[in-house]
Protein backbone atom coordinates (compact mmCIF):
# COMPACT_ATOMS: atom_id res chain seq x y z
CA UNK A 1 0.00 0.00 0.00
CA UNK A 2 2.70 2.35 1.02
CA UNK A 3 5.09 2.07 -2.12
CA UNK A 4 2.57 2.56 -4.92
CA UNK A 5 1.57 6.07 -2.78
CA UNK A 6 5.05 7.33 -3.09
CA UNK A 7 5.12 6.21 -6.41
CA UNK A 8 2.52 8.66 -6.91
CA UNK A 9 3.10 11.25 -5.33
CA UNK A 10 6.58 11.28 -7.05
CA UNK A 11 5.16 11.18 -10.43
CA UNK A 12 2.65 13.87 -9.47
CA UNK A 13 5.23 16.14 -7.72
CA UNK A 14 7.33 15.84 -10.76
CA UNK A 15 4.67 16.91 -13.31
CA UNK A 16 3.98 20.48 -10.22
CA UNK A 17 7.67 20.68 -10.78
CA UNK A 18 7.43 21.22 -14.81
CA UNK A 19 3.90 23.08 -14.52
CA UNK A 20 4.76 25.75 -12.04
CA UNK A 21 9.22 25.70 -12.97
CA UNK A 22 8.69 28.49 -15.43
CA UNK A 23 6.47 30.88 -13.08
CA UNK A 24 10.04 30.36 -10.98
CA UNK A 25 12.44 30.85 -13.96
CA UNK A 26 10.42 33.96 -15.03
CA UNK A 27 10.98 35.55 -11.36
CA UNK A 28 14.67 34.83 -11.39
CA UNK A 29 15.41 36.87 -14.58
CA UNK A 30 13.24 39.59 -13.57
CA UNK A 31 14.72 39.77 -10.04
CA UNK A 32 18.58 40.08 -11.24
CA UNK A 33 20.52 42.10 -13.91
CA UNK A 34 20.76 40.61 -17.45
CA UNK A 35 24.68 40.16 -16.72
CA UNK A 36 23.27 38.00 -14.10
CA UNK A 37 21.16 35.43 -16.27
CA UNK A 38 24.14 35.50 -19.08
CA UNK A 39 26.91 34.86 -18.17
CA UNK A 40 27.59 30.85 -17.34
CA UNK A 41 26.65 28.95 -15.21
CA UNK A 42 23.64 31.28 -14.98
CA UNK A 43 22.13 33.04 -11.87
CA UNK A 44 19.22 30.75 -10.79
CA UNK A 45 18.28 32.09 -7.59
CA UNK A 46 15.83 35.30 -7.38
CA UNK A 47 18.16 38.10 -7.35
CA UNK A 48 17.84 41.76 -5.61
CA UNK A 49 17.53 43.79 -9.25
CA UNK A 50 13.85 43.52 -9.28
CA UNK A 51 13.07 47.27 -8.78
CA UNK A 52 15.63 48.32 -10.79
CA UNK A 53 13.96 45.81 -14.02
CA UNK A 54 10.78 47.56 -12.93
CA UNK A 55 11.54 51.27 -13.36
CA UNK A 56 12.82 50.08 -17.13
CA UNK A 57 9.67 48.61 -17.90
CA UNK A 58 7.94 51.80 -16.68
CA UNK A 59 9.89 54.05 -18.95
CA UNK A 60 10.13 51.99 -21.75
CA UNK A 61 6.22 51.45 -21.93
CA UNK A 62 2.59 53.11 -20.61
CA UNK A 63 2.55 49.67 -18.23
CA UNK A 64 -0.87 51.21 -16.44
CA UNK A 65 -2.19 52.40 -19.86
CA UNK A 66 -2.03 49.13 -21.11
CA UNK A 67 -3.68 47.73 -17.75
CA UNK A 68 -6.27 49.66 -17.87
CA UNK A 69 -7.30 48.87 -20.96
CA UNK A 70 -7.07 45.49 -20.84
CA UNK A 71 -9.02 45.77 -17.40
CA UNK A 72 -12.01 47.89 -19.13
CA UNK A 73 -12.09 45.68 -22.02
CA UNK A 74 -11.93 42.61 -19.56
CA UNK A 75 -14.86 44.02 -17.64
CA UNK A 76 -17.05 45.46 -20.52
CA UNK A 77 -16.62 41.98 -21.83
CA UNK A 78 -17.18 40.31 -18.97
CA UNK A 79 -20.84 42.09 -18.10
CA UNK A 80 -22.13 42.38 -21.31
CA UNK A 81 -21.69 38.26 -21.86
CA UNK A 82 -23.06 37.51 -18.23
CA UNK A 83 -26.51 39.83 -19.15
CA UNK A 84 -26.62 38.33 -22.39
CA UNK A 85 -26.07 34.63 -21.92
CA UNK A 86 -27.70 34.74 -18.59
CA UNK A 87 -30.51 35.79 -20.46
CA UNK A 88 -30.35 34.02 -23.56
CA UNK A 89 -29.39 30.76 -21.67
CA UNK A 90 -32.43 31.06 -19.53
CA UNK A 91 -34.94 31.58 -22.37
CA UNK A 92 -33.64 28.97 -24.57
CA UNK A 93 -33.94 26.48 -21.44
CA UNK A 94 -37.41 27.41 -19.79
CA UNK A 95 -39.49 28.60 -22.62
CA UNK A 96 -41.05 27.57 -25.09
CA UNK A 97 -41.70 29.53 -28.62
CA UNK A 98 -41.59 29.03 -32.44
CA UNK A 99 -38.35 27.82 -33.51
CA UNK A 100 -36.59 27.27 -30.20
CA UNK A 101 -34.83 23.94 -31.63
CA UNK A 102 -33.39 25.27 -34.59
CA UNK A 103 -32.30 28.42 -33.28
CA UNK A 104 -30.61 26.75 -30.66
CA UNK A 105 -29.26 24.81 -33.26
CA UNK A 106 -27.78 27.54 -35.37
CA UNK A 107 -26.55 28.93 -32.32
CA UNK A 108 -24.39 25.68 -31.34
CA UNK A 109 -23.28 25.59 -35.70
CA UNK A 110 -21.72 29.02 -34.75
CA UNK A 111 -19.26 27.71 -32.77
CA UNK A 112 -17.78 25.55 -35.74
CA UNK A 113 -16.40 28.71 -37.18
CA UNK A 114 -12.89 29.68 -35.86
CA UNK A 115 -12.53 33.26 -34.58
CA UNK A 116 -8.93 33.56 -35.52
CA UNK A 117 -9.78 33.69 -39.14
CA UNK A 118 -12.23 36.54 -39.11
CA UNK A 119 -9.47 38.78 -37.96
CA UNK A 120 -8.74 40.59 -41.57
CA UNK A 121 -12.69 40.91 -42.43
CA UNK A 122 -13.41 41.95 -38.31
CA UNK A 123 -11.05 44.57 -39.29
CA UNK A 124 -12.99 45.94 -42.03
CA UNK A 125 -16.00 46.24 -40.05
CA UNK A 126 -14.40 47.70 -37.45
CA UNK A 127 -12.71 50.75 -39.63
CA UNK A 128 -15.92 51.08 -41.20
CA UNK A 129 -17.58 51.57 -37.85
CA UNK A 130 -14.37 53.76 -37.19
CA UNK A 131 -13.71 51.29 -33.51
CA UNK A 132 -10.29 50.78 -34.85
CA UNK A 133 -7.61 51.74 -31.98
CA UNK A 134 -10.91 51.69 -29.94
CA UNK A 135 -11.54 49.00 -26.84
CA UNK A 136 -15.15 48.67 -28.09
CA UNK A 137 -13.44 47.00 -30.82
CA UNK A 138 -11.79 44.70 -27.97
CA UNK A 139 -15.13 44.43 -26.30
CA UNK A 140 -17.97 44.04 -28.30
CA UNK A 141 -16.87 40.70 -30.60
CA UNK A 142 -16.32 39.25 -27.40
CA UNK A 143 -19.57 39.35 -26.63
CA UNK A 144 -20.51 36.64 -28.99
CA UNK A 145 -19.98 33.20 -26.48
CA UNK A 146 -22.36 30.59 -27.95
CA UNK A 147 -20.08 28.35 -25.64
CA UNK A 148 -21.41 30.40 -22.52
CA UNK A 149 -25.33 30.20 -23.47
CA UNK A 150 -25.05 26.33 -24.47
CA UNK A 151 -22.94 26.19 -21.03
CA UNK A 152 -25.39 28.29 -18.87
CA UNK A 153 -28.26 26.75 -20.73
CA UNK A 154 -27.31 23.18 -19.34
CA UNK A 155 -26.96 24.07 -15.99
CA UNK A 156 -30.02 26.57 -15.61
CA UNK A 157 -32.54 23.35 -17.46
CA UNK A 158 -31.65 21.44 -14.18
CA UNK A 159 -30.88 24.57 -11.79
CA UNK A 160 -34.06 26.19 -11.89
CA UNK A 161 -37.20 24.34 -10.80
CA UNK A 162 -40.38 24.74 -13.41
CA UNK A 163 -42.88 25.27 -10.30
CA UNK A 164 -40.83 28.33 -9.48
CA UNK A 165 -41.08 30.09 -12.54
CA UNK A 166 -45.15 28.96 -12.45
CA UNK A 167 -45.29 30.35 -9.08
CA UNK A 168 -43.74 33.42 -10.28
CA UNK A 169 -46.43 33.52 -13.18
CA UNK A 170 -49.38 33.55 -11.01
CA UNK A 171 -47.91 35.61 -8.72
CA UNK A 172 -48.12 38.17 -11.88
CA UNK A 173 -44.05 38.10 -12.31
CA UNK A 174 -43.81 39.25 -16.24
CA UNK A 175 -40.94 37.59 -18.61
CA UNK A 176 -38.19 39.79 -17.11
CA UNK A 177 -39.26 39.36 -13.03
CA UNK A 178 -38.98 35.58 -13.42
CA UNK A 179 -35.40 35.64 -14.94
CA UNK A 180 -34.44 38.56 -12.33
CA UNK A 181 -35.65 36.86 -9.06
CA UNK A 182 -36.32 33.24 -9.97
CA UNK A 183 -33.60 32.76 -13.00
CA UNK A 184 -30.30 35.02 -11.79
CA UNK A 185 -30.01 33.97 -8.11
CA UNK A 186 -30.15 30.14 -9.05
CA UNK A 187 -27.41 30.47 -11.74
CA UNK A 188 -24.99 32.54 -9.45
CA UNK A 189 -22.81 29.69 -9.36
CA UNK A 190 -22.38 29.45 -12.87
CA UNK A 191 -22.43 33.15 -13.36
CA UNK A 192 -19.20 32.66 -11.39
CA UNK A 193 -17.33 30.21 -13.93
CA UNK A 194 -18.29 32.24 -16.97
CA UNK A 195 -16.94 35.42 -15.61
CA UNK A 196 -13.70 34.56 -14.75
CA UNK A 197 -13.79 32.62 -17.91
CA UNK A 198 -14.64 35.45 -19.67
CA UNK A 199 -12.52 37.83 -18.46
CA UNK A 200 -9.43 35.47 -19.00
CA UNK A 201 -9.85 34.96 -22.53
CA UNK A 202 -9.98 38.61 -23.52
CA UNK A 203 -7.31 39.35 -20.88
CA UNK A 204 -4.97 36.99 -22.73
CA UNK A 205 -6.47 37.83 -25.94
CA UNK A 206 -3.31 38.74 -28.43
CA UNK A 207 -4.15 38.43 -31.90
CA UNK A 208 -7.21 40.80 -32.28
CA UNK A 209 -6.28 43.19 -29.93
CA UNK A 210 -2.90 43.07 -31.66
CA UNK A 211 -4.61 43.62 -35.61
CA UNK A 212 -7.12 46.40 -34.20
CA UNK A 213 -5.17 48.57 -31.53
CA UNK A 214 -3.50 50.50 -34.18
CA UNK A 215 -2.05 53.61 -32.11
CA UNK A 216 0.84 52.40 -30.10
CA UNK A 217 -0.65 54.47 -27.08
CA UNK A 218 -3.02 52.49 -26.56
CA UNK A 219 -2.34 49.00 -26.57
CA UNK A 220 -3.73 46.07 -24.19
CA UNK A 221 -1.19 44.77 -21.75
CA UNK A 222 -0.31 41.41 -23.99
CA UNK A 223 0.84 43.75 -27.26
CA UNK A 224 2.41 45.95 -25.52
CA UNK A 225 4.40 43.36 -23.43
CA UNK A 226 4.99 41.46 -27.08
CA UNK A 227 6.31 44.32 -28.42
CA UNK A 228 8.52 44.69 -25.16
CA UNK A 229 9.99 41.56 -26.02
CA UNK A 230 10.34 42.25 -29.85
CA UNK A 231 12.37 45.62 -29.47
CA UNK A 232 14.72 44.60 -25.73
CA UNK A 233 15.18 41.39 -26.87
CA UNK A 234 18.51 41.76 -25.47
CA UNK A 235 17.81 42.96 -22.31
CA UNK A 236 15.73 39.93 -20.69
CA UNK A 237 15.78 40.73 -16.88
CA UNK A 238 13.72 43.67 -18.34
CA UNK A 239 10.72 42.05 -20.13
CA UNK A 240 10.35 39.47 -17.39
CA UNK A 241 10.13 42.25 -15.26
CA UNK A 242 7.37 43.22 -16.99
CA UNK A 243 5.81 39.28 -17.67
CA UNK A 244 5.90 39.25 -14.22
CA UNK A 245 4.08 42.45 -13.57
CA UNK A 246 1.51 41.22 -16.27
CA UNK A 247 0.48 37.77 -15.00
CA UNK A 248 0.46 38.23 -11.31
CA UNK A 249 -3.12 40.29 -11.57
CA UNK A 250 -4.61 37.54 -13.91
CA UNK A 251 -3.01 34.97 -11.37
CA UNK A 252 -4.90 36.47 -8.64
CA UNK A 253 -8.03 36.23 -10.65
CA UNK A 254 -7.98 32.96 -11.02
CA UNK A 255 -6.58 32.13 -7.82
CA UNK A 256 -9.28 33.38 -6.12
CA UNK A 257 -11.50 31.65 -7.69
CA UNK A 258 -9.61 28.55 -8.91
CA UNK A 259 -11.52 25.80 -6.90
CA UNK A 260 -14.93 26.27 -8.20
CA UNK A 261 -13.63 27.28 -11.68
CA UNK A 262 -11.80 23.89 -11.96
CA UNK A 263 -14.38 21.80 -10.87
CA UNK A 264 -17.02 23.99 -13.10
CA UNK A 265 -15.00 23.64 -16.30
CA UNK A 266 -14.60 19.62 -15.64
CA UNK A 267 -18.15 19.12 -15.38
CA UNK A 268 -19.00 21.46 -18.17
CA UNK A 269 -16.81 19.54 -20.35
CA UNK A 270 -17.70 15.96 -19.67
CA UNK A 271 -21.83 16.86 -19.95
CA UNK A 272 -20.71 18.55 -23.39
CA UNK B 1 -45.83 35.35 -32.60
CA UNK B 2 -46.01 39.02 -30.17
CA UNK B 3 -46.69 36.91 -27.01
CA UNK B 4 -43.43 35.43 -27.74
CA UNK B 5 -41.58 38.75 -28.21
CA UNK B 6 -39.97 39.15 -24.74
CA UNK B 7 -38.28 35.52 -25.69
CA UNK B 8 -36.88 36.87 -28.92
CA UNK B 9 -35.69 39.71 -27.80
CA UNK B 10 -33.76 37.73 -24.54
CA UNK B 11 -32.20 35.58 -27.75
CA UNK B 12 -31.89 38.44 -29.83
CA UNK B 13 -28.32 40.13 -29.00
CA UNK B 14 -26.17 37.01 -29.43
CA UNK B 15 -27.91 36.80 -33.36
CA UNK B 16 -27.27 40.20 -33.78
CA UNK B 17 -24.00 40.54 -32.76
CA UNK B 18 -23.03 37.54 -34.25
CA UNK B 19 -24.14 38.37 -37.76
CA UNK B 20 -22.74 41.48 -37.74
CA UNK B 21 -19.63 40.53 -36.12
CA UNK B 22 -19.55 36.99 -36.88
CA UNK B 23 -21.25 35.99 -39.86
CA UNK B 24 -21.15 38.81 -41.89
CA UNK B 25 -16.89 39.16 -41.49
CA UNK B 26 -17.06 35.33 -43.03
CA UNK B 27 -18.63 36.03 -46.27
CA UNK B 28 -16.66 39.33 -46.87
CA UNK B 29 -13.36 37.41 -46.07
CA UNK B 30 -15.03 35.92 -49.12
CA UNK B 31 -15.51 38.27 -51.08
CA UNK B 32 -11.98 39.95 -50.43
CA UNK B 33 -10.56 36.61 -51.78
CA UNK B 34 -11.49 38.02 -55.43
CA UNK B 35 -10.02 40.94 -55.25
CA UNK B 36 -6.68 43.03 -54.87
CA UNK B 37 -6.74 45.12 -51.91
CA UNK B 38 -3.97 46.89 -49.94
CA UNK B 39 -6.26 47.82 -47.01
CA UNK B 40 -6.22 51.78 -48.17
CA UNK B 41 -7.18 52.04 -51.61
CA UNK B 42 -9.33 50.89 -54.23
CA UNK B 43 -10.31 46.92 -54.27
CA UNK B 44 -9.84 45.36 -57.77
CA UNK B 45 -11.30 42.36 -58.91
CA UNK B 46 -9.60 39.73 -59.96
CA UNK B 47 -12.03 36.50 -60.09
CA UNK B 48 -9.51 33.60 -59.01
CA UNK B 49 -6.41 35.07 -58.96
CA UNK B 50 -5.57 34.76 -55.50
CA UNK B 51 -6.75 31.14 -55.41
CA UNK B 52 -4.50 30.22 -58.54
CA UNK B 53 -1.62 31.61 -56.67
CA UNK B 54 -2.80 30.08 -53.06
CA UNK B 55 -2.44 26.50 -54.61
CA UNK B 56 1.06 27.10 -56.22
CA UNK B 57 2.23 29.10 -53.01
CA UNK B 58 5.21 26.79 -51.94
CA UNK B 59 4.98 28.64 -48.65
CA UNK B 60 1.18 28.52 -48.08
CA UNK B 61 1.75 24.78 -48.30
CA UNK B 62 5.07 24.82 -45.79
CA UNK B 63 2.54 26.74 -43.39
CA UNK B 64 0.20 24.25 -44.01
CA UNK B 65 2.30 21.28 -43.01
CA UNK B 66 4.10 23.13 -40.38
CA UNK B 67 1.08 23.43 -39.05
CA UNK B 68 -0.29 20.17 -38.78
CA UNK B 69 3.05 18.88 -37.80
CA UNK B 70 3.10 21.23 -35.00
CA UNK B 71 -0.86 19.94 -34.23
CA UNK B 72 0.76 15.91 -33.94
CA UNK B 73 4.01 17.18 -31.63
CA UNK B 74 1.85 19.07 -29.27
CA UNK B 75 -1.47 17.20 -29.38
CA UNK B 76 -0.19 13.66 -29.10
CA UNK B 77 1.96 14.23 -25.91
CA UNK B 78 -0.42 16.46 -24.03
CA UNK B 79 -3.53 14.29 -24.60
CA UNK B 80 -1.44 11.09 -23.11
CA UNK B 81 0.28 12.96 -20.33
CA UNK B 82 -2.83 14.40 -19.15
CA UNK B 83 -4.54 10.97 -19.16
CA UNK B 84 -1.61 9.70 -16.99
CA UNK B 85 -1.74 12.34 -14.57
CA UNK B 86 -5.85 12.27 -14.49
CA UNK B 87 -5.11 8.35 -13.64
CA UNK B 88 -2.70 9.10 -11.11
CA UNK B 89 -4.63 11.97 -9.74
CA UNK B 90 -7.21 9.77 -9.64
CA UNK B 91 -6.29 6.91 -7.66
CA UNK B 92 -4.67 9.45 -4.98
CA UNK B 93 -6.51 11.03 -2.10
CA UNK B 94 -4.07 13.44 -0.67
CA UNK B 95 -3.26 17.01 -1.80
CA UNK B 96 -5.76 16.77 -5.54
CA UNK B 97 -6.76 20.38 -4.72
CA UNK B 98 -3.35 21.56 -4.82
CA UNK B 99 -2.36 19.33 -7.51
CA UNK B 100 -5.21 20.30 -9.40
CA UNK B 101 -4.40 24.09 -9.58
CA UNK B 102 -1.26 23.79 -10.05
CA UNK B 103 -1.43 21.49 -13.09
CA UNK B 104 -4.11 24.57 -13.96
CA UNK B 105 -2.35 27.12 -13.56
CA UNK B 106 -0.58 27.15 -17.35
CA UNK B 107 -3.47 26.91 -19.02
CA UNK B 108 -5.11 30.42 -17.59
CA UNK B 109 -1.59 32.25 -17.71
CA UNK B 110 -0.86 34.72 -20.48
CA UNK B 111 0.49 33.08 -23.60
CA UNK B 112 2.89 36.06 -24.67
CA UNK B 113 3.90 36.00 -21.21
CA UNK B 114 4.92 32.27 -21.20
CA UNK B 115 5.98 32.08 -24.62
CA UNK B 116 8.35 35.01 -23.64
CA UNK B 117 9.49 32.75 -20.91
CA UNK B 118 10.04 29.76 -23.31
CA UNK B 119 12.18 31.61 -25.73
CA UNK B 120 14.27 32.44 -22.78
CA UNK B 121 14.56 28.83 -21.85
CA UNK B 122 15.03 27.61 -25.52
CA UNK B 123 17.16 30.74 -26.34
CA UNK B 124 19.81 28.82 -28.57
CA UNK B 125 22.75 31.28 -27.62
CA UNK B 126 22.09 32.39 -23.70
CA UNK B 127 19.30 29.88 -22.81
CA UNK B 128 18.96 27.61 -19.89
CA UNK B 129 18.29 24.31 -21.76
CA UNK B 130 21.11 24.89 -23.66
CA UNK B 131 23.16 25.72 -20.66
CA UNK B 132 21.84 22.41 -18.62
CA UNK B 133 23.00 20.25 -21.57
CA UNK B 134 26.66 22.16 -21.55
CA UNK B 135 26.83 21.37 -18.07
CA UNK B 136 26.13 17.95 -18.70
CA UNK B 137 28.15 17.66 -21.30
CA UNK B 138 25.89 17.27 -24.16
CA UNK B 139 26.17 19.23 -27.27
CA UNK B 140 23.74 22.33 -27.48
CA UNK B 141 21.01 22.14 -29.86
CA UNK B 142 20.03 25.13 -31.93
CA UNK B 143 16.48 25.40 -30.70
CA UNK B 144 14.90 28.59 -32.03
CA UNK B 145 17.50 28.25 -35.29
CA UNK B 146 16.82 25.10 -36.84
CA UNK B 147 13.99 23.82 -38.59
CA UNK B 148 12.82 20.50 -35.74
CA UNK B 149 14.15 22.72 -32.97
CA UNK B 150 11.62 25.66 -33.99
CA UNK B 151 9.17 23.02 -33.94
CA UNK B 152 9.67 21.67 -30.80
CA UNK B 153 10.16 24.10 -29.02
CA UNK B 154 6.84 25.25 -30.16
CA UNK B 155 5.28 22.04 -29.43
CA UNK B 156 6.85 22.13 -25.89
CA UNK B 157 5.27 25.34 -24.69
CA UNK B 158 1.43 24.28 -25.72
CA UNK B 159 2.39 20.77 -24.11
CA UNK B 160 3.33 22.82 -21.05
CA UNK B 161 0.42 25.13 -21.26
CA UNK B 162 -2.59 22.18 -21.98
CA UNK B 163 -1.35 19.00 -20.32
CA UNK B 164 -2.96 19.90 -16.92
CA UNK B 165 -6.15 21.41 -18.69
CA UNK B 166 -6.81 18.13 -20.16
CA UNK B 167 -5.76 16.22 -16.97
CA UNK B 168 -8.48 18.07 -15.10
CA UNK B 169 -11.19 16.70 -17.80
CA UNK B 170 -10.02 13.52 -18.03
CA UNK B 171 -10.23 12.90 -14.12
CA UNK B 172 -13.55 14.70 -14.27
CA UNK B 173 -14.50 12.03 -16.42
CA UNK B 174 -12.74 9.05 -14.32
CA UNK B 175 -14.59 10.01 -11.50
CA UNK B 176 -18.04 10.10 -13.18
CA UNK B 177 -17.76 6.67 -13.93
CA UNK B 178 -19.35 4.66 -11.17
CA UNK B 179 -16.96 2.58 -8.55
CA UNK B 180 -19.37 -0.12 -9.63
CA UNK B 181 -18.13 -0.84 -12.55
CA UNK B 182 -14.06 -0.67 -10.77
CA UNK B 183 -15.56 -2.77 -8.24
CA UNK B 184 -17.09 -5.60 -10.86
CA UNK B 185 -14.31 -5.83 -12.97
CA UNK B 186 -12.11 -6.63 -9.99
CA UNK B 187 -14.66 -9.53 -8.79
CA UNK B 188 -14.48 -10.87 -12.30
CA UNK B 189 -10.63 -11.20 -11.73
CA UNK B 190 -9.95 -8.12 -14.33
CA UNK B 191 -6.30 -7.09 -14.16
CA UNK B 192 -5.60 -3.39 -14.05
CA UNK B 193 -4.28 -3.28 -17.48
CA UNK B 194 -7.88 -5.05 -18.68
CA UNK B 195 -10.03 -2.83 -16.55
CA UNK B 196 -7.98 0.06 -18.48
CA UNK B 197 -8.31 -0.86 -22.09
CA UNK B 198 -11.09 -2.73 -21.61
CA UNK B 199 -13.51 -0.88 -19.57
CA UNK B 200 -11.96 2.94 -18.92
CA UNK B 201 -10.97 3.69 -21.83
CA UNK B 202 -13.92 2.78 -24.07
CA UNK B 203 -15.89 4.66 -20.94
CA UNK B 204 -14.24 7.60 -20.98
CA UNK B 205 -14.69 7.99 -25.21
CA UNK B 206 -16.74 10.87 -25.39
CA UNK B 207 -14.27 13.29 -23.09
CA UNK B 208 -11.57 11.98 -25.17
CA UNK B 209 -13.19 13.06 -27.89
CA UNK B 210 -14.13 16.25 -26.83
CA UNK B 211 -10.35 17.17 -25.92
CA UNK B 212 -9.36 15.92 -29.34
CA UNK B 213 -11.60 18.27 -31.26
CA UNK B 214 -11.00 21.27 -28.33
CA UNK B 215 -7.23 20.15 -28.96
CA UNK B 216 -8.14 20.40 -33.12
CA UNK B 217 -9.68 23.74 -33.74
CA UNK B 218 -7.07 24.98 -31.40
CA UNK B 219 -4.26 23.93 -32.86
CA UNK B 220 -4.74 24.80 -36.14
CA UNK B 221 -4.92 28.27 -35.18
CA UNK B 222 -1.79 28.43 -33.57
CA UNK B 223 -0.17 31.45 -33.19
CA UNK B 224 0.78 33.60 -30.88
CA UNK B 225 3.37 30.66 -29.79
CA UNK B 226 5.28 31.07 -32.85
CA UNK B 227 4.62 34.93 -33.38
CA UNK B 228 6.60 35.25 -30.17
CA UNK B 229 9.19 32.38 -30.38
CA UNK B 230 10.28 33.11 -33.94
CA UNK B 231 8.69 36.45 -35.24
CA UNK B 232 6.30 37.52 -38.34
CA UNK B 233 8.06 35.29 -40.79
CA UNK B 234 8.58 32.31 -38.88
CA UNK B 235 12.23 32.14 -38.22
CA UNK B 236 15.07 30.29 -40.14
CA UNK B 237 13.26 28.05 -43.08
CA UNK B 238 10.14 29.79 -42.05
CA UNK B 239 9.73 26.54 -39.84
CA UNK B 240 7.53 27.74 -37.36
CA UNK B 241 5.39 29.87 -39.75
CA UNK B 242 2.03 28.54 -39.45
CA UNK B 243 -1.13 28.95 -41.46
CA UNK B 244 -2.67 31.70 -39.13
CA UNK B 245 0.91 33.62 -38.96
CA UNK B 246 1.23 33.56 -42.52
CA UNK B 247 -2.34 35.39 -42.62
CA UNK B 248 -1.71 38.04 -40.20
CA UNK B 249 2.14 38.45 -41.97
CA UNK B 250 0.42 38.89 -45.39
CA UNK B 251 -2.51 41.10 -44.57
CA UNK B 252 -1.54 43.09 -41.60
CA UNK B 253 2.45 43.06 -42.56
CA UNK B 254 2.38 43.33 -45.86
CA UNK B 255 -1.08 44.97 -46.44
CA UNK B 256 -1.89 42.22 -48.97
CA UNK B 257 -5.35 42.03 -47.61
CA UNK B 258 -6.69 39.90 -50.80
CA UNK B 259 -4.34 37.51 -50.49
CA UNK B 260 -4.44 37.45 -46.59
CA UNK B 261 -8.80 36.48 -47.11
CA UNK B 262 -7.60 33.80 -49.49
CA UNK B 263 -5.36 32.38 -46.98
CA UNK B 264 -8.26 32.22 -44.75
CA UNK B 265 -10.20 30.53 -47.20
CA UNK B 266 -8.20 28.01 -47.16
CA UNK B 267 -7.63 27.55 -43.60
CA UNK B 268 -11.14 27.53 -43.31
CA UNK B 269 -11.34 24.30 -45.72
CA UNK B 270 -8.79 22.71 -43.61
CA UNK B 271 -10.96 23.67 -40.58
CA UNK B 272 -13.96 22.07 -42.15
CA UNK B 273 -12.09 19.06 -42.91
CA UNK B 274 -10.94 18.56 -39.80
CA UNK B 275 -14.26 19.28 -38.47
CA UNK B 276 -15.85 16.81 -40.93
CA UNK B 277 -13.48 14.16 -39.56
CA UNK B 278 -14.37 14.90 -35.84
CA UNK B 279 -18.16 14.82 -36.19
CA UNK B 280 -17.13 10.84 -38.22
CA UNK B 281 -15.50 9.91 -35.05
CA UNK B 282 -18.09 11.28 -33.17
CA UNK B 283 -20.96 9.27 -34.62
CA UNK B 284 -18.85 6.07 -34.34
CA UNK B 285 -18.42 7.12 -30.97
CA UNK B 286 -22.05 7.43 -30.01
CA UNK B 287 -22.78 4.05 -31.90
CA UNK B 288 -20.22 2.26 -30.15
Amino acid sequence: MRRPKVIQHSVLGLGVLLSLFPFYWMVVMATNSTEEILKFPPAVTPGGELLTNVGKVFTEIDFFGSMLNTFLAATGATVLVLLFDSLAAFTFAKFHFPGRTFLFVLLLATMMIPPQLSAIPQFVVMAQFGWVGSLKALVVPATINAFGIFWMRQYIAGAVHDELLEAARLDGCGFLRQYWHVGLPVVRPALGFLGIYTFISVWNDYLWPLVVLVDPDELTLQVALGQLNRTHDTDYSMVMAGTVLAVIPLLIVFLIGARNFIADLAKGAVRG
Amino acid sequence: MRKYLPQYLAISPFFLLFGIFGLFPMLFLLYLAFQNWDGVGAMRFVGLDQFRYLVSDDVFWRSLVNTLEIWVLSTVPTLFLGLVIAFVLHSSVRFTTFYRIAYFVPSVTSLVAVAIVFGSIFSSNFGLLNAVLNALGAAEVPWLTSEWGIKVSISALIVWQWTGYNAIIYLAGLQAISSDVFDAATVDGASRWQTLWRIVIPMMKPVILFTVIASTIGGLQTFTEAQILVGEEGGPGQAGLTMVLYLYQQAFKHNDFGYGAAIGVGLFVVVLLFSIINWRLVQRGERA
